[in-house]
């Protein structure tokens, strides 16, 4: 398969970045779309250029390090995947395909495709989390009974990886559906009510510092979510930061 | 950073304005209707509406604070949008996985809002230096005639029928969302999504066959 690729080269967070043309050639579409670009890298580096920097780590969908615009959707136009388990099968021969960071104030480049979203590890760290006593007493948590389809929602709200696929395809750049996935997974677990008016309170507040547009509910984080987050955790959401503002 | 600034109590607050002003247009077009049903039915309601203290010190203040609020709060929160993604996407295809009303709301409701600015010059300004300027004496059989000689005029006719395909996208998304921002989400969902589509589209096709059903029916000059 032979392709043209548009790329965004930035050198670092202070230099003005553009978008090159790579032409390449023997592309298998059984080959990945990291491995696709992993092939351009040691193209790259032969012809003695600098390697297109990505974000990277487990290649199996679970670890949510990449995170590429390609042809104008976060992590290309298959659904449910993130950019290491896109296919090249799902390009033709002779295809364009224009590859940008994710977009956002909140996700500052730091080398061409490359992103800091630090700002999510913030949002988790103002309350995204259960204060436990570890000291040798902490009950099993299996020993606490939980509603199977609260357990279910909870479950599915924490398969979040985090990725940034939200922010990258809302219009405003919106952390919503990342926050309230990480809202939600606590909010519907007997173990996450103790703080939950603190937690919801402190989330929103850091998500907003860090930037994040608002939330004009145009569905499009959940369509190209990689792991399907429902928009009902962004109902939930703001249903538990009204009930927390009024309770102070 | 406190409630007044929060994302979520802002997008609340849109939503609970834009619920308001839903209610209003639905009000609104029943009103109107009776201008197709029955001429003095409409003059009778108009004269109410026109004359009522609690219409015209109460309701109207808090329609007009609804309007401004939702209005300046939107342009606040797409200034606010498109502050967050300030380096724009070479290739970006929103269209994939959202509908066009609900990325462009600032554009129907820009078109909404300078429509508003010709039904003020329209009706309302002519109204208010109708009883406060000019000081007539209250006439409870001038509105149908007047508001039946507003639409002789076929290209207001035609920006009447524009605003109101622009309304109905704008409600479309907005008037289904707003349940979602006020945290609104469950199995009646998708009954109540349902219903507000239908409502985004009966009430501004209600108004276009109003407007062009008057059009249509011109009265003689001698009534003018």
């Amino acid at each position: 398969m032979k392709l043209t690729l548009k790329i965004w080269r930035q050198e670092n967070n202070k230099a003005k970045g553009e978008i090159k043309t790579y032409p390449i050639d023997g592309i298998e579409g059984d080959m990945s779309f990291l491995e696709m670009l992993d092939v351009l890298n040691e193209q790259l580096i032969n012809q003695g250029d600098n390697p297109v920097v990505f974000d990277h780590d487990c290649r199996e969908g679970i670890c949510g390090s990449c995170s590429l615009q390609i042809n104008g959707e976060p992590h290309g136009p298959d659904r449910l995947v993130t950019t290491c388990q896109l296919h090249m099968r799902k390009f033709s021969d002779g295809d364009t395909i224009v590859i940008e960071p994710f977009r956002a104030k909140a996700f500052p480049v730091v080398k061409d495709l490359m992103i800091d979203r630090s700002a999510f590890d913030r949002i988790q760290h103002a309350g995204g989390y259960i204060s436990v006593n570890t000291s040798g007493n902490t009950i099993d948590a299996n020993a606490i009974p939980v509603n199977k389809e609260d357990a279910d929602n909870s479950f599915a709200a924490a398969t979040c990886i985090g990725c940034g696929a939200c922010v990258a395809a809302c219009k405003n750049a919106s952390a919503m559906l990342f926050t309230s996935a990480k809202v939600s997974q606590y909010a519907l677990l007997p173990q996450g009510q103790v703080e939950a008016t603190q937690r919801v309170l402190s989330m929103v507040e850091q998500m907003d510092k860090e930037g994040f547009g608002n939330c004009t509910n145009t569905g499009a984080c959940e369509v190209e979510c990689p792991k399907g987050i429902s928009l009902e955790n962004i109902a939930r959401m703001n249903r538990e930061y009204l009930s927390a503002s009024l309770k102070g | 950073m406190g409630i007044i600034s929060s994302s979520i109590a802002r997008k609340v607050a849109m939503a609970l304005s834009g619920l308001f002003l839903v209610f209003f247009l639905g009000q609104h077009l029943v009103i109107n209707t009776t201008a197709v049903l029955s001429p003095d039915t409409f003059n009778s309601w108009s004269h109410f509406m026109g004359n009522n203290g609690l219409v015209q010190g109460l309701l109207q203040p808090i329609l007009i604070f609804g309007v401004v609020f939702h209005f300046v709060m939107g342009f606040v929160l797409e200034l606010k949008n498109r502050s967050s993604r300030a380096v724009k996407y070479a290739s970006y295809k929103g269209a994939t996985n959202a509908s066009w009303a609900s990325r462009n709301m600032i554009i129907s409701g820009l078109v909404i809002l300078s429509f508003l600015g010709l039904h003020f010059y329209d009706f309302w300004i002519p109204e208010m230096i109708h009883k406060y300027v000019e000081s007539h004496p209250e006439d409870p059989t001038r509105y149908y005639t007047e508001t039946v000689h507003k639409f002789e005029n076929p290209v207001r006719v035609g920006l009447y029928v524009v605003s109101f395909g622009l309304l109905a996208m704008h409600l479309w998304h907005g008037f289904a969302s707003s349940f979602q921002s006020v945290g609104f989400n469950n199995k009646y969902s998708v009954a109540l999504t349902r219903f507000a589509k239908a409502y985004a589209i009966l009430i501004p096709v209600g108004f276009i066959f109003i407007a062009i059903y008057l059009h249509l029916n011109q009265l003689p000059p001698s009534s003018h």
